[in-house]
């Protein structure tokens, strides 16, 4: 990889979360509701759709993740969904004409032991889901942590 | 100030998929942190980054504060002709920053 942040920045991005409260979260409630809203009815089919994470997770700062879709080229919407952050979104993905696929890789934040959920949106409207359950050893906060 | 970090090659086969990656300094403050006198520090985040290839879109992310600070997104694209490739990072408080590389097709 060329592409590197300084030290000093990965650090201080680090450090940045180390006082996260808990006072605000997210639930597998708020999450199922955000799914929910970009269902509008549909129900997601398990499949296709897949995420690339480490199961057990040292630093939930910063955890590379890569979501990518199997299958034919129909595929125009990545949505990634957490359950313990304080908002259930991650990241949204509207593909055009230019992508060579359906996929990318990031680094995301996690603050607890917790289910990832993908869901891909095909261009017939259907959707499809893959979760991945991340076990968290440092959080991306430390308060209040059970 | 924003500096972006974007790795390009800078020729690719017609047809070909080359892979991009792109970093960009940003402390992608939560919205959800105390500051020093307990209040929370404000949200401060890169909200969107639009990636095009030859005027073409390429993707359109939406970021969240799950977003690890120092947005760093790896990607593949399709170069069917030559062009720029064209990376927009728009975000909290006026926050804009772009980059562009150009990459020859043949």
């Amino acid at each position: 990889m060329t592409a590197l942040p300084s030290r000093r920045a990965a650090l201080a991005g680090a450090l940045s979360l180390a006082v996260l409260p808990m006072a605000a979260r997210a639930t597998p409630e708020t999450m199922r509701a955000a799914i929910a809203e970009l269902a509008a009815g549909r129900v997601p089919r398990d499949g296709r759709v897949r995420i690339d994470i480490q199961p057990l997770v040292d630093n939930g700062n910063t955890v590379p993740m890569r979501v990518w879709v199997e299958g034919p080229a129909d595929i125009r919407a990545i949505h990634v969904f957490n359950e313990r952050n304080p908002q259930p979104h991650v990241l949204s993905l509207a593909f055009g004409p230019a992508a060579a696929e359906p996929s990318l890789a990031t680094r995301i934040r996690l603050a607890d032991t917790q289910t990832v959920v993908a869901l891909a949106e095909a261009e017939d409207g259907t959707l499809w889901r893959a979760s991945v359950e991340v076990i968290v050893t440092i959080a991306a906060c430390v308060e209040g942590l059970v | 100030m924003a500096r972006p970090l974007v790795s390009a090659p800078a020729r690719v086969a017609r047809g070909e998929s080359f892979e991009v990656k792109a970093l960009i300094a940003h402390p992608m403050e939560t919205g959800y942190r105390p500051g020093e006198n307990g209040t929370m520090l404000a949200r401060d985040i890169v909200r969107r980054l639009v990636c095009r290839f030859a005027g073409d879109l390429v993707f359109d992310m939406t970021l969240s504060p799950a977003i690890a600070a120092n947005p760093y997104v790896a990607f593949r694209v399709r170069a069917m002709r030559a062009g720029a490739l064209e990376l927009e990072w728009t975000g909290d408080n006026g926050f804009a920053a772009a980059h562009r590389v150009e990459i020859a097709v043949g």
